[in-house]
């Protein structure tokens, strides 16, 4: 993208034969007319046509009908019986075999296998990291729950990869298939989790195995597009050889492209997998087994220290399956020949077989239950420490929660939430077509439209204002420090590992740090989100500027541009592709943790679908409210889409904007 | 390089048309039309419009031109990597567009095989399974393929390379690997795909040499693609020159720069050294009236240049003949004027 030069300023030379450009007013006059019209229909207009919640909404009650009915009709209706059922018990089914096969050979014996698959993946680096990372689960208090989760995750991850990978395979092949799967993962990858879950419920009911098809569903958009991706990247030479050689498909696929495409195709089991890792945890709500449950526990209660040892055992596990799937895609295909002595095949799978086996004859000595006098308990301290902190800096955190609550949330709320909604509806349209066209200001009218008939316009205004509070803190502070990562190498060497460790934790572990500070307020969501999300747009800000062209920044040097002039007039224009897509990124981002945040106080949509799931009279709204956060991420996401395709309305540049995404 | 009668290769009225609804376009009016206009009007790109031609066996066909010509398109027709969309090819007497995917494979496998401008090797394979690829997709058991890979690779030089990974080549070895590879399932037919396009000058030049001391042990008729006209000139014993999809002139090197159809192909070879190329042919003259016919005489394809010595050791002028008929005469006059790069007033 940083390749494509910035769009070319309109042509300001008038010829003098044109006299009605002439008299054409300045450009900033229609916007700033605009403006005026919307304050004096807002001044005019306030507290008109505010579609006020009610918690007993037509829609929210034709949902709990359509519950009731599913209910009755689970063991009678054709479709349950013979479709929905049978994948309920498949997946559990899976699910159960998962978790004995991990609990079969014992603690000590898990642990074994754990440091030896380590150790065939990426040697004995990695072979440690993983036996002391399963080790910790157990000094953690947590090795039941870590091995139901683990249990769930390779459930969702298998079926994932399953659908996922032949899916990414033949559309890699197949443009008609990517063209017709394209909208399909992008609104995917927007729904924000939580929107996933009561629909689960209507047709799996709660349990291991609802959670793993939400887990799948979520999980599957980056194997599909990854594997897809891992295709088109194979060289067409190769390929084109191979065919020439009168290879069949098949052939070509199994003896090129697949062997070819190994390291993508290794990122994309990597990607699912970090991606499962943070649902698992949400599925909780839906009472998935495992670690989730204690975390969601935890967060509703506010308890720091009940969540802490679940949230560190979440967080081992990625790091532990991020580290030795990228290790076991990393390594090279083949035995590299001279240099240092490497460990024969033989051998290697000799120590494997050793370590396993240590670990199963521990087994047989050491008690069935991970030992009790081995574990570490810390809540007790860490609550301590929590109120200390809270206590001792209440000064600090009370005025940053105050300022931004005062000046920026309750103001915009006031004004989002007092504004007749055909007021607003008109504004974003506007704000849509202006940076979308057409479509895109139809796919607004469309969304706002909609959350307004299913009852739920109130709440969405409520969590749009948090998102654009946190949507704005996040740009700048991810724009400040990706710029300053850009200019200086030494920042952006002590930043990359601090993003690296941030990108591959599961979610909602940042609402501890932002709980322990700020208690359960909204300002706690926003606060949450912010960190969840600046690390992505630090990265692409600073990937953009880097990736300016060096004969641009050379030929400003060369015209004597001082180092400011070189940011402003060349890298900042220049990476305006990557800094949009860096907006986009953030805003979906920020409102998929915005919306979890409702189980921290953050109220709006998040809190409803949360309650839709403890109280059952609830249920309708809560799934209304899975379905208007939807919205809402379908219409920020095409308004800053819409944004980054302005300057050439071209395909190839919304492709370039997917494998970015990807990556 | 004398070629026996037959045909290798037989090509009439070659189309490819890339775009929407192609088979429409070849049907009407739009098919005359000049490439800019037929995208405007269709949004479709004639690569390879009416093209045919005949290779004899054993003699090696260039075709030349400029990068989107459709040279690249054409020998890709030609095994159907990429489909036509009209016109007859036929290899040793099969019909290529007519053949079943299983035929086709079988052509591919065992009678045409192609060399690639970025060599398509597959790096996780060693160099020797690289060449034994053919004949592995052809099911060739293991130790027989690696036997006939190691032969070809010490055919190309590359003993002792058998072992290696692709990566671990220089450019101009990794393009010996692709030759190998298509050498090895013994193919009557090689093509290729601007072969050395990608490699230094002087690795260039010995891949050519690599390729006419192949050309004479192993005697393939050969395809070469290139937009390298002192390329084509070397290699070709007959160069079709293309531009634009359509082949413009089809000659012997000879032909070319001394005959050229056409302002375009004149343009392109302005700066061949005609001494190297032309032959005594192109510029003896009838003999003047008080010229003595009794000088030594030289066959009339003689290259200029090679005429040189002859024509310093005698006073008299060169009596140019073809078999027992005197088709003129030169003199050192006519041999220095065409030397100097002057256009020629011979015939």
């Amino acid at each position: 993208m940083t390749s494509q030069a910035p769009p070319a300023p309109p042509v300001q030379a008038i010829p003098p034969t044109a006299p009605r450009d002439a008299v054409r007013p300045p450009r900033w006059v229609v916007p700033a007319a605009g403006i005026v019209a919307v304050v004096a229909a807002y001044l005019a207009f306030r507290g008109t046509a505010t579609l006020p919640h009610d918690d007993d909404a037509a829609p929210f009650r034709f949902v709990n009908d359509v519950r009731a009915w599913v209910d009755a009709n689970r063991n009678q209706s054709p479709v349950f019986l013979f479709f929905v059922n049978y994948i309920r018990l498949f997946v559990g089914g899976l699910y159960d075999a998962f978790l004995l096969a991990l609990q079969a050979p014992g603690w000590a014996g898990l642990i074994g296998i754990a440091a030896a698959l380590g150790w065939l993946a990426g040697g004995w680096r990695i072979g440690l990291l993983s036996g002391l990372g399963f080790i910790s689960f157990g000094v953690l208090g947590l090795w039941e729950a870590s091995v139901a989760t683990l249990a769930l995750v390779l459930t969702a991850v298998l079926l994932s990869l399953v659908i996922g990978l032949p899916l990414g395979i033949w559309a890699g092949h197949s443009p008609r298939l990517r063209r017709l799967l394209a909208p399909v993962l992008d609104v995917m990858q927007i729904m924000p989790t939580f929107a996933y879950l009561a629909p689960m419920v209507l047709f799996f009911q709660i349990g291991p195995a609802s959670g793993a098809v939400a887990t799948l569903i979520y999980s599957v958009p980056p194997a599909i597009r990854i594997a897809a991706l891992a295709m088109e990247q194979v060289s067409p030479t190769a390929v084109e050889a191979s065919v020439s050689l009168g290879a069949t498909r098949r052939q070509t696929l199994f003896k090129v492209e697949l062997p070819m495409a190994r390291a993508t195709l290794g990122l994309a089991v990597n990607q699912t997998i970090m991606m499962a890792l943070s649902m698992v945890v949400i599925a909780a709500l839906i009472a998935a087994p495992g670690l989730g449950s204690d975390i969601i526990r935890g967060l509703t209660r506010a308890n720091v220290g009940l969540m802490l040892p679940a949230g560190i055992a979440i967080v081992i596990m990625a790091i532990v399956l991020d580290r030795m799937t990228m290790s076991a895609a990393a390594r090279p295909p083949y035995p590299v020949t001279g240099g240092k002595a490497r460990i024969g095949p033989r051998l290697r799978w000799a120590v494997a077989a050793v370590l396993v086996a240590a670990g199963l004859a521990l087994g047989r000595v050491l008690p069935a239950e991970f030992p009790e006098e081995w574990v570490l308990r810390f809540a007790a301290p860490v609550n301590e420490a929590v109120n200390w902190a809270k206590f001792s800096w209440y000064d600090v955190t009370d005025a940053i929660r105050n300022f931004i609550t005062e000046v920026l949330l309750n103001p915009l709320q006031a004004v989002l939430t007092g504004a007749p909604w055909w007021l607003v509806t008109a504004v974003a349209v506007a704000v849509a077509w202006r940076t979308g066209g057409l479509r895109t200001a139809a796919v607004a009218a469309g969304c706002l439209l909609a959350t307004a008939l299913i009852g739920l316009w109130q709440h969405t205004m409520e969590t749009l204002t948090t998102v654009l509070v946190a949507v704005v803190l996040t740009l700048l502070i991810g724009l400040l420090l990706g710029v300053a990562a850009a200019r200086s190498p030494r920042f952006a060497a002590v930043q990359r590992p601090l993003l690296d460790a941030a990108q591959t934790m599961p979610a909602f572990v940042y609402l501890l740090p932002a709980l322990a500070l700020f208690g359960a307020t909204r300002f706690t969501a926003i606060f949450a989100s912010v960190i969840y999300a600046v690390p992505p747009v630090i990265r692409l800000v600073e990937d953009g500027i880097r990736n300016v062209s060096p004969a641009a920044v050379e030929a400003a040097l060369s015209c004597g541009s001082t180092e400011r002039q070189l940011l402003w007039k060349v890298r900042l224009p220049l990476a305006r592709p990557a800094i949009r897509l860096a907006a986009n990124q953030g805003i979906v981002m920020t409102l998929a943790m915005v919306v979890v945040g409702g189980l921290v106080g953050a109220g709006g949509l998040g809190y409803d679908v949360v309650s839709g799931f403890s109280q059952r009279t609830d249920f309708g709204m809560g799934f209304a409210a899975g379905v208007a956060t939807v919205l809402l991420g379908i219409l920020l996401d095409r308004i800053t889409q819409g944004a980054d395709r302005r300057p050439s309305p071209r395909t190839s540049d919304r492709t370039t904007t997917r494998k970015k995404r990807i990556a | 390089m004398t070629s026996p009668d037959g045909v290798a290769i037989e090509v009439r009225s070659l189309w490819k048309i890339f775009g929407p609804r192609a088979e429409r376009v070849l049907g009407g009016p739009d098919a005359e039309l000049d490439p800019d206009e037929l995208r405007a009007k269709t949004g479709c790109v004639a690569a390879v419009r009416d093209v045919s031609f005949t290779v004899r066996p054993g003699e090696v066909f260039v075709v030349m031109g400029l990068s989107g010509s459709g040279k690249s398109t054409l020998v890709r027709c030609l095994t159907r990597l990429v489909e036509p969309t009209a016109g007859e090819i036929t290899i040793s007497g099969e019909d290529v567009r007519a053949a079943s995917p299983a035929q086709l494979r079988d052509l591919r496998r065992n009678r045409v095989s192609m060399v690639f401008q970025h060599f398509g090797l597959l790096p996780h394979r060693k160099v020797v399974d690289n060449v034994a690829y053919g004949l592995e997709v052809q099911g060739v058991p293991r130790r027989q393929r690696h036997e006939r890979a190691r032969a070809i690779l010490s055919l190309v030089g590359l003993d002792g390379f058998a072992e290696a990974r692709p990566d671990q080549l220089s450019g101009g070895m990794q393009q010996r690997v692709g030759l190998a590879r298509a050498l090895a399932a013994d193919p009557e037919v090689l093509l290729f795909d601007e072969p050395f396009s990608a490699l230094d000058p002087l690795i260039r030049r010995d891949m050519q040499a690599e390729v006419v001391r192949l050309h004479r042990e192993v005697g393939k008729t050969m395809l070469f693609i290139t937009h390298d006209l002192s390329e084509a000139l070397k290699l070709g014993e007959r160069i079709a020159i293309m531009r634009a999809g359509a082949i413009v002139q089809l000659g012997t090197p000879e032909e070319l720069v001394g005959a050229p159809a056409d302002d375009y192909v004149a343009d392109f070879v302005r700066d061949v050294p005609r001494s190297e190329v032309l032959s005594l042919r192109w510029i003896c003259r009838s003999p003047a009236d008080d010229e003595h016919l009794d000088g030594p005489a030289l066959p009339a394809g003689t290259i200029i240049r090679d005429a040189v010595p002859a024509v310093m050791e005698s006073a008299r002028p060169i009596r140019v003949v073809e078999g027992e008929e005197l088709l003129g005469v030169v003199d050192r006059l006519d041999i220095l004027t065409a030397m100097s790069g002057r256009a020629g007033t011979g015939s």
